[in-house]
């Protein structure tokens, strides 16, 4: 299974969400907070999609790339998962750079909160990206299910009633 | 949030735009009063009683936007839904699924869950109204005996004789709880009087509420396992009904008839048996409704659930037993 960079993502968010989402447990359909963010990712930059592309590389999809000053955007509708969205352009800027990109940076947006942050990939990361894929790797081919996180972002996640629901 | 329709009187139904339009028509098939417009965004599904009038472009429409239709007959039974197009595939899931089905003992396993559940859920029932002055003491010991055989049982057919015994010592209760009506015998196809049709009414209701929210899970609702997969039925719905009749359809029913809000003048006895009349139908229909709407605090959870939400909980239950993530363990009522 190739490694998309929303495992990645999740892989900084929970290991039972990325084993879930990885064999087709999908909750993304009934939660507000997922269709709030993909209405924010449509809506927050208009003008955008005339010159940004959307490129597919590796089994890997940008949403919005400047191939010219070679920036990768990605949005987000809150911060507070920030590890897991960094590792996400990290993850991107990684396999650009597979395929023979150099140099390209990130930029996280944040358009309600009205905050941006560059990304770059430095040295430590790409050995570090090196380790995570090698344990996404192992949890996707897991036959078991990781354990609950019990975590506060439990509350919020659109898998809550479905690990929580007990008898 | 999306609501369920029920249509009892002739409709047209199209699509105007990116909305639903109902037309009203009468026997000449000409249009009968104003046009209705719903936005399609806040209809989860379409229960179609009366006669409907539509176009591919409207079913077209409807799938797109995930809206089944369930469709019933003049007796009320379900004959078939239009179902839009799967879009939670889980081929894991499915084999997971299918797997608990071909080894026996994993079939039967659950299969007894499901009568466990039942079974609880009934004597509740029971329970309720024996503290409400209504002698029920024999009914209860009897299926609290049928009870405890349950986890002895080692074959499917064994354990549906034994929920056929259950139902049967729970159905000649109701003379008891309902003042006014009598249950004889469970009759079916067409039932024979005003109990029996409203049994009839409210597991064909429960059973489509039960379908709606498995549509809603990855799980497939061809592959069953107390009830053997039908060709034409899903028959999972059927498994997770039997959790969930005592608790939507029977009170429902109990309410409405002792509360009186459906009146021996809401039936029609003829040759071949009794039916319930429109007004009888809409007043049960708006009482399950609010039964599937009310909100119980979840104990595990910590929020308010609906009724309806709990038909969902219980098919994520029923998906992490298949995955071998949790045991499952039925919903027994807990208030």
């Amino acid at each position: 299974m190739p490694i998309t960079a929303t495992h990645v993502n999740l892989y900084h968010v929970c290991h039972r969400e990325l084993w879930l989402h990885a064999n087709e447990v999908r909750m993304e359909h009934t939660s507000d907070t997922v269709s709030e963010g993909k209405l924010i990712h449509e809506t927050a930059y208009p003008q955008r999609a005339e010159r940004y592309r959307e490129i597919v590389l590796d089994g890997v999809k940008i949403d919005f790339y400047d191939p010219k000053a070679k920036v990768v955007h990605e949005i987000k509708k809150s911060n507070k998962a920030e590890a897991a969205h960094l590792a996400q352009i990290k993850y991107y800027l990684y396999i650009l750079e597979q395929n023979g990109i150099e140099g390209a940076t990130g930029i996280l947006e944040y358009p309600t909160l009205r905050i941006t942050e560059t990304v770059t990939l430095t040295p430590t990361d790409r050995s570090e990206m090196v380790k995570w894929l090698t344990n996404i790797t192992v949890i996707l081919n897991s036959l078991t299910c990781p354990p609950l996180l019990h975590a506060p972002i439990c509350k919020r996640c659109s898998y809550y009633d479905f690990c929580y629901v007990g008898e | 949030m999306k609501k369920s329709y029920y249509l009892f009187n002739p409709v047209r139904l199209s699509r105007k735009d990116n909305t639903l339009q109902f037309t009203p028509f009468d026997e000449q098939g000409n249009e009968a009063g104003p046009c209705r417009y719903i936005p399609v965004e806040t209809v989860s599904d379409l229960y179609v009683f009366g006669s409907l009038d539509a176009n591919s472009a409207l079913y077209n429409f409807l799938g797109k936007h995930g809206i089944s239709a369930h469709f019933f007959d003049y007796y009320e039974h379900y004959t078939g839904s239009f179902f839009a197009k799967e879009y939670l595939l889980a081929g894991k899931m499915q084999v997971a699924q299918t797997r608990h089905y071909t080894l026996r003992n994993k079939r039967v396993a659950l299969a007894q869950k499901f009568i466990e559940g039942a079974a609880f859920n009934i004597l509740k029932n029971l329970r309720y109204y024996h503290n409400r002055e209504k002698d029920l003491a024999a009914s209860i010991s009897q299926i609290e005996k049928y009870a405890t055989q349950i986890s002895a049982t080692t074959e499917v057919p064994e354990l549906m004789g034994l929920e056929g015994n259950i139902r049967q010592t729970y159905y000649a209760a109701f003379d008891t709880i309902v003042a006014g009506f009598t249950m004889e015998n469970r009759s079916k196809r067409p039932p024979k009087n005003e109990l029996n049709v409203l049994i009839s009414f409210g597991n064909m209701m429960c059973y489509a509420a039960c379908l709606d929210m498995i549509y809603h899970t990855q799980l497939n609702p061809t592959i069953s396992f107390l009830h053997e997969p039908g060709t034409r039925r899903f028959s999972l719905a059927l498994d997770l009904a039997e959790i969930f009749k005592p608790i939507l359809v029977d009170r429902t029913i109990f309410r409405v008839l002792n509360k009186r809000e459906v009146q021996p003048s809401d039936f029609a006895t003829d040759l071949n048996g009794c039916v319930l009349k429109e007004s009888g139908k809409k007043t049960f229909v708006k009482a399950f409704e609010e039964r599937l709407k009310e909100t119980v605090k979840h104990r595990t959870l910590n929020k308010s659930v609906s009724y309806k939400h709990l038909i969902k909980l219980e098919c994520y239950k029923l998906s992490k037993h298949v995955m071998g993530i949790e045991e499952y363990k039925p919903f027994k009522i807990w208030w």
